[in-house]
């Protein structure tokens, strides 16, 4: 029982909490930059250029089935052998985007394909372009379907940070671990701190997300 | 690429071999877990529900890497001692259960009630009328997400490396600080993840337009 409490001192707890900023500020920025470019992607592939989306594509389908882990080694150990070498929290941030883009690039598609087509044609029969049409009818209206789905795929890239500790990225888990390697009393007190802080973080914004949902329907 | 496929092909066969073996074992186990805890979300016991409700929303929000990781610490200290593939399978089975759960609640919950109340009302008991009528029926609906699920497995399968699990991503890490060829390591070793991963997940969209 002391063990429990010494290991939740100030100096653990704020520690903790440094590496949890870590990992919100990586999951904020890798939920922007991936989301842009994933309905990107999605939108080429659901627009059928020819060979692009073809191409596109194919690429996306390569990437979702890699493992995340890969990505983040090759991103960070293998593009300075190219003659770019990016930090940690820029390398993860660029793993992190080129895989959940290709995630989000298919839910966005998938969204977009659920919008009923008379809402394009009608759109188009009323003197849009085929791109007015798509940003300004059919996609606010893919968007806000999808809203489950994207917050899903969003909670999973939050603990998916977590495997960027193996590149020693400072965020919430490393943080733990330097902790209970310091003091092995501590392992039970840090992991159980990791899953309510985790848990707290994942599950409020899926409790957010359906609130939302709720609020649009 | 060659080379390295040429001089460590034993590694990276007994790589995939363990790959394999974790995900398969995984799957087995979570969808027995996975299709006990949806039973129990669907079941009219308000306490089965609560407790599966628990353990869902608790493992699907927390990091695989943090639950296998706890596997990989504390069995050794109090219970058992275990190796990382063990320990990483049993937190791969924990984490994709809660997964399970979920996908296949679904596919009950898309089986018509006619179907229980049918079954019941020939005098089967709900537990007759769960293995017999709506499960058969609940997982033709949800092939092809178990299918994504298990894509996702053989693909989450590589934390293994962070316990000593000898999976492909831990040969991977090996060769490259052997060979110093980090890029050609890693493409060969995406090669191999893409040879099981991708074949699945086209299947699946296939069965997917077919079902729907």
């Amino acid at each position: 029982m002391k063990s429990f409490i010494d290991a939740y001192s100030w100096i653990n707890l704020r520690y903790l909490l440094e590496g949890l900023w870590i990992t919100v500020e990586v999951s904020v920025a890798s939920v922007i930059l991936s989301f842009i470019l994933g309905s990107f992607l999605g939108i080429i592939r659901y627009t059928k250029i020819k060979y692009v989306s073809a191409i596109v594509g194919f690429i996306i389908d390569l990437i979702r089935n890699l493992p995340l882990l890969l990505i983040i080694f090759f991103t960070y150990f293998g593009l300075p052998n190219f003659g770019f070498k990016p930090e940690i929290i820029p390398a993860t941030i660029l793993a992190m985007t080129i895989f959940e883009s290709t995630m989000l690039a298919e839910i966005i598609r998938s969204g977009i394909q659920a919008v009923p087509n008379g809402q394009m044609e009608g759109a188009r029969a009323n003197g849009l372009t085929y791109w007015q049409a798509m940003f300004q009818i059919i996609l606010p209206q893919a968007y806000k379907k999808m809203i489950p789905a994207l917050v899903s795929q969003f909670i999973s890239l939050i603990k998916d940070t977590s495997l960027a500790t193996i590149i020693v990225l400072p965020d919430l888990t490393y943080h733990a671990q330097i902790i209970y390697g310091q003091n092995a009393n501590y392992i039970i007190p840090m992991f159980l701190a990791l899953a309510v802080m985790y848990f707290i973080v994942c599950y409020g914004l899926s409790v957010l997300a359906n609130y939302i949902d709720r609020r649009l329907a | 690429m060659i080379t390295i496929l040429s001089d460590h092909w034993q590694e990276l066969l007994t790589g995939l071999g363990w790959t394999l073996l974790s995900s398969v074992l995984a799957l087995i186990f979570s969808l027995i877990i996975g299709s006990l805890f949806a039973i129990m979300e669907v079941t009219e016991s308000k306490v089965a529900r609560t407790i599966a409700r628990i353990y869902i929303e608790i493992f699907r929000n927390i990091p695989l890497l943090v639950i296998t990781s706890f596997f990989y610490l504390v069995i050794p200290m109090y219970i058992v001692k275990v190796n990382g593939f063990t320990a990483g399978t049993i937190g791969l089975t924990i984490y994709t259960s809660a997964f399970i759960a979920e996908t296949v609640r679904s596919g009950i919950q898309s089986v018509d009630p006619g179907q229980m109340e049918g079954a019941r009302a020939n005098g089967l008991t709900f537990w007759q009328a769960m293995s017999n009528v709506i499960l058969p029926q609940a997982f033709l609906l949800v092939i092809p997400p178990l299918g994504n699920q298990f894509v996702n497995l053989v693909k989450n399968s590589s934390v293994l490396a962070f316990v000593a699990g000898f999976d492909l991503m831990y040969q991977a890490n090996n060769i490259a600080s052997i060979t110093f060829d980090t890029i050609n390591s890693y493409m060969v070793v995406g090669v191999l993840y893409l040879i099981i991963t991708m074949p699945i997940s086209y299947y699946m969209r296939y069965l997917e337009k077919r079902l729907a």
